[in-house]
């Protein structure tokens, strides 16, 4: 079933086409990579879809309904999660109430404060910050901090998560484990859209690569078919 | 030890609540009329403050449109209080302001930073320019009169006003609310992918504080007797709430209480014992809070008492 998709997705910044007729679809289930070199309008497709920026042509659709033009709240409790690439917690906040704002807020029933709390708990153990809870969030390290955002993205319940460089400044050591991270939410039944550099996470974890450049998508398949693509090695990958 | 010291720190602070509470309800019995009316533009000052907190406090837009709200409960006392009974012209200027802040609210929400600063301070300049033009080319006065209330019911009812607008700012900052407001204050555009609706959060909790603001000029009018655009729409009152949270520091619901009644309280003794260098004292003081103490004086003693308390645990 198809989950999320786009259609001639165009956006320009006064007269630069950040991103030019963008075609895409993903499916339930599935993890999607979204890579190209800086500047080809990869975090811009990501505001397009969780409503941070308005599309200027094109359309976006989610489960079949269309999202470009809702605000982001509205978008989120669609059941549509993001982090960002530089990753934008409530500093000033202890780490558990980054995660209860989210299940408090995040989804479209009503829930009870007990529950949220409980939720938030349980998914800070889920990303391993359970002894970290009352903490600020900006006395965190780098790794955790990436780790609280994905939390506070599960929080809001979404059945499609969006991650915008979550292994950018991590060791390798984190990488792994980010990567282990990936599998477990996917195994949740979530589906992941990724932004990433890092290409031996894209490529072990990822079912199928969208490339973007320039604006304009010049290549789309499994990670076999874009490591090998001629137009992709010579853009981006390199010899 | 913590255990212990949190059983006993409720009752103890409830009933210190207590008894300040009846100590100001019984205060008109036994003082002399000049503390009354003291106390009273001192308990102006906290719910001004008090109320600007409600909302700039969390959400860190710095608003400078309490003389606005404050002067629209100003007038509404001044148009409607020869013929609606006292509670009811209160709660006309409280509603009023509650709807001006909306409309406020819903077009410049969207400003941030400085823009938004500057905007909400147009907005008073703005009603009060319009007042005086209004009231001199078309109703030919300036001034009007305020029908005359006993110092005593003023006190009362200002008392009123500071309890509910205590109690309210108390019961928002433990509400899911005072959360989402603090998740907006920390970080806006997380904030709404989370899901929080950023306007429909920030445009509320701004009339609320609103409310406040014109319930205690709708009373303060009636103490004045005399009033005009000048006076209703003081842009000192819109800067006094902010220099008055700063002072006593936002972190903390009694920071902006304190903070209120020892700037009021220091005004007023300065005003009287050195009238020519009063403004000179006053500015040094609040440069040097500004500079030293960036969580107020609230902050300050919370350190002391902190820093005591781990003393005294480190020796036993």
């Amino acid at each position: 079933m198809q989950l999320l998709e786009g259609k001639k997705v165009t956006k320009h910044f006064g007269g630069l086409a950040a991103l030019q007729n963008v075609d895409f679809s993903i499916h339930q289930g599935e993890v999607v990579g979204l890579i190209g070199p800086n500047g080809a309008g990869k975090t811009t497709l990501f505001n397009l879809i969780s409503g941070s920026l308005p599309t200027t042509a094109g359309e976006i659709r989610y489960k079949g309904k269309k999202i470009s033009g809702l605000k982001p709240h509205q978008i989120c409790k669609q059941g549509v999660a993001r982090t960002f690439q530089s990753a934008k917690l409530f500093a000033g906040m202890t780490v558990f109430e980054n995660a209860l704002a989210a299940s408090l807020f995040g989804t479209k029933r009503t829930i009870s404060v007990p529950d949220a709390e409980r939720e938030a708990m349980d998914l800070l153990a889920f990303v391993e910050l359970s002894s970290m809870g009352e903490m600020l969030a900006r006395d965190l390290p780098i790794a955790s901090r990436k780790r609280l955002e994905v939390a506070r993205a599960l929080a809001t319940q979404p059945d499609l998560l969006m991650f915008d460089e979550v292994m950018a400044g991590l060791n390798p050591v984190e990488v792994a484990q980010s990567m282990e991270l990936i599998t477990k939410i996917r195994n949740k039944g979530i589906t992941i859209f990724m932004i990433e550099h890092v290409m031996k996470a894209i490529m072990n974890v990822c079912d199928r690569i969208v490339v973007l450049h320039h604006g304009s998508k010049i290549a789309e398949g499994t990670p076999e078919e874009i490591a090998t693509s001629r137009t992709v090695v010579e853009v981006y990958l390199g010899e | 030890m913590d255990r212990a010291a949190v059983v006993f720190k409720k009752p103890f602070s409830l009933g210190l609540l207590l008894l300040i509470l009846i100590v100001l309800i019984t205060l008109p019995l036994y003082v002399p009329p000049y503390l009354v009316i003291l106390l009273t533009t001192i308990l102006m000052y906290i719910v001004l403050t008090v109320s600007w907190t409600i909302f700039s406090g969390p959400t860190r837009y710095i608003s400078l449109a309490s003389a606005a709200f404050f002067g629209v409960g100003v007038y509404t006392s001044a148009l409607v209080g020869k013929v609606l009974p006292l509670p009811l012209v209160i709660l006309a200027g409280s509603l009023f302001s509650f709807i001006l802040a909306i409309c406020v609210g819903l077009l410049t929400l969207r400003l941030r930073g400085m823009y938004f600063i500057i905007f909400t301070f147009s907005i008073s300049e703005l009603i009060r320019n319009f007042l005086l033009w209004w009231e001199t080319t078309m109703t030919g006065t300036v001034g009007r009169w305020v029908v005359m209330v006993d110092h005593k019911v003023v006190y009362y009812v200002i008392l009123v006003i500071f309890i509910l607008a205590l109690l309210t700012a108390y019961l928002i900052r433990r509400s899911r609310l005072g959360l989402a407001l603090r998740s907006i204050g920390e970080q806006e555009e997380a904030a709404t992918h989370i899901g929080i609706n950023a306007t429909m959060v920030k445009t509320i909790t701004f009339a609320i504080s609103a409310f406040f603001m014109g319930a205690t000029g709708a009373i303060m009018a009636t103490k004045w007797k005399y009033i005009d655009p000048r006076i209703a729409f003081d842009p000192l009152l819109s800067f006094l709430p902010v220099l008055m949270a700063i002072f006593g520091g936002t972190g903390q619901l009694y920071g902006p209480v304190f903070g209120a009644a020892i700037f009021a309280y220091l005004e007023e003794i300065l005003t009287t014992r050195f009238p020519y260098y009063y403004m000179l004292l006053f500015g040094s003081i609040l440069i040097i809070v500004i500079l030293f103490l960036p969580h107020g004086i609230v902050g300050l003693v919370q350190k002391w008492w902190k820093g005591g308390l781990g003393r005294r645990n480190a020796t036993s």
